[in-house]
């Protein structure tokens, strides 16, 4: 893989990204849209930019680590994951049939790249943090990011989760809440509010950046600020548009877990071409 | 008639000790050994370890969710981490946790229960773990074990350890009988007949074993020749030594301190179904919650002494033929 800094290029590799996660959630005609386009910007930044990984060799024990908490959205992570070489691209529109490496919720069993399974919400954050310290014990340079949904963050072990990490100083991990404001049954505000969500996480003893999660320069340059904050973890929240790209799945719960039609899909490339 | 073994079975350290004592021996051999607590640790006995090695060990406060969670993490990048808290916490708190992010992905994650059972006593029901063995077998691709005392708990301490892949152990709060003499040999899968016998087969765990070997002194005097096993390895099990029972014996009593419906007994049942059925019986808590009281007091009401082994046995008896 070829690793990049330059803003347009990654805008360019989130476009084929976009493109890849609307076709394998058209040919697997089930998945989640909405929350994989919205984290795009987000994952692509991470793997072709900011973290230390091989793909070569995935389990080079000083590498930065990824974990995916919103497990839902792993078309746009099974997507990078193939465009840097990991899985073959050309197996994404496996994604959801029996026997696929690409699996409805990220599974370590048919990918062992990946850093975690994934699926069942709050618990990749605790995860990371175990991560991150097995890292501080072996004396390693290594990073855990992980990404999560707001609606996520409405479980109660994350909060525990935020709790630990701000006590034990772990400042080794950097959490990235995909703020686009919907879960499957409506707006977060209807469903469960998070405000004041900046607040929550600084009285919690975190670092706080809040962003345009798709700002590819603002969130560089998030994670640019997180590997400089001592003593304390790193959270970046990302203000972000679920559905991002396709300006008929932008802000719609709808999108939150349905499929598009092939005459959907054509309408969507056309967006993205 | 006489028994093919006397055992003493003088009082000894509660499990739960001999597990603190055997985790901060395992510190000192092995570097890569770090231990999570939830704010028990003068209970569960994790503070053998913690006063030794400080640095590894690794407060979590009363958070068993992401104590398990952190756990997995910490095994998936390579360290043995060994969670621990009281049986009821980390088995019924963190099961998603086990479920999601240790038996799924299969990490190397060593999860200790403390005060197990009915026999905790004074608490009461709320911290009386019933059911964790039941659910420790739900977790596809864990090991689960219940040592009845200090030197089983010691040596499944050290086998957990060296062990590659998710354990569950069992262990309790009360003092334990001694069973096994220093240097008695374990393994993962295996099982200890620590009587022999031909009419019945005793088959137990935990503090339940010391009472087996009480049921089958009593036997012996009535002319009644029994078994007994510790099963200490509930999964995997020892299904030679449950065909083996179910043949020669071919009436079985299985006892446990344990929810009766969904515990060892019915693993028993359903190895001596698949090779070769015989009559049981099964002695544990019977769909029900406990209540506080000594522990002596609970665990007679609730029927877990020797004496309702013996009643067991007999009604098996009378059913054999």
């Amino acid at each position: 893989m070829t690793k990049t800094s330059n803003p347009a290029e990654l805008a360019a590799i989130s476009k084929t990204v976009r493109r890849h996660i609307l076709e394998m959630i058209t040919a697997a005609k089930s998945g989640h849209p909405g929350g994989s386009l919205s984290a795009t910007e987000l994952v692509v930044t991470l793997f072709f930019d900011i973290m230390k990984h091989d793909p070569a060799n995935p389990k080079w024990s000083d590498r930065d680590r990824f974990i995916l908490g919103k497990g839902h959205a792993c078309p746009v992570l099974y997507s990078v994951m193939a465009e840097c070489g990991y899985t073959p691209v050309d197996k994404l529109n496996t994604f959801r049939q029996l026997g696929s490496i690409y699996q409805g919720h990220p599974d370590m069993r048919f990918i062992p790249a990946l850093e975690a399974s994934t699926g069942s919400l709050g618990q990749g954050l605790s995860v990371a943090l175990g991560m991150a310290l097995a890292a501080r014990f072996n004396g390693s340079p290594s990073r855990t990011f992980v990404v999560l949904g707001d609606g996520e963050i409405q479980e109660g072990q994350i909060w525990e989760a935020a709790m630990f990490g701000a006590f034990h100083k772990i400042d080794n991990v950097v959490a990235i809440v995909d703020w686009n404001k919907i879960q499957l049954d409506g707006f977060v505000k209807d469903i469960m509010p998070l405000d004041p969500l900046v607040d929550k996480w600084t009285s919690f003893g975190w670092h706080v950046i809040n962003i345009d999660g798709h700002n590819i320069e603002a969130v560089q340059k998030a994670f640019h600020e997180a590997e400089t904050v001592k003593g304390k973890p790193t959270v970046i929240l990302a203000n972000t548009i679920k559905g991002k790209g396709v300006s008929f799945m932008e802000n719609n719960p709808k999108w939150h877990g349905t499929a598009p039609s092939k005459d959907e899909l054509a309408l969507a490339l056309k967006e993205l071409a | 008639m006489a028994l093919s073994k006397k055992y003493e079975l003088k009082i000894g350290p509660a499990t739960r000790e001999a597990f603190g004592k055997a985790l901060a021996e395992i510190g000192r051999k092995n570097p890569d050994v770090v231990v999570c607590d939830a704010d028990l640790s003068k209970s569960t006995n994790t503070h053998f370890f913690a006063k030794e090695f400080p640095e590894r060990f690794i407060q979590c406060g009363i958070a068993e969710s992401n104590m398990v969670a952190v756990g997995s993490g910490l095994a998936a990048a390579g360290k043995i981490p060994f969670v621990s808290s009281f049986s009821a916490f980390v088995i019924n708190k963190g099961f998603e946790q086990l479920r999601v992010t240790a038996a799924y992905p299969n990490v190397n994650l060593k999860v200790v229960g403390t005060h197990s059972g009915i026999s905790i006593g004074e608490d009461g029901p709320s911290q009386m773990s019933i059911e964790d063995l039941s659910l420790a077998c739900n977790l596809p691709g864990f090991t689960v074990l219940a040592p009845c005392d200090e030197v089983s708990m010691t040596a499944a301490i050290h086998m957990t350890a060296e062990h590659v892949g998710p354990v569950f152990v069992r262990a309790g709060r009360s003092k334990a009988a001694h069973v096994y003499e220093p240097g008695a040999e374990f393994h993962i899968g295996g099982s200890t007949e620590l009587l022999a016998g031909t009419d019945v087969a005793i088959f137990a765990n935990g503090l339940l074993v010391a009472e087996a070997l009480r049921a089958a002194e009593t036997l012996d005097a009535a002319g009644i020749s029994a078994r007994v096993i510790d099963l200490y390895s509930i999964k995997p099990i020892d299904r030679a030594a449950i065909e083996r029972a179910s043949k020669e014996c071919r009436a079985i009593v299985v006892a446990e301190e344990h929810l009766k419906d969904t515990g060892i007994g019915s693993r028993v049942a359903q190895v001596t179904s698949e090779t070769t059925p015989c009559v049981m019986e099964f002695v544990g808590v019977d769909n029900t919650y406990a209540e506080s009281g000594t522990p002596e007091a609970v665990v007679e009401k609730y029927g877990l002494l020797a004496k309702d082994i013996v009643t067991a046995v007999h009604k098996v008896l009378a059913r054999k033929n």
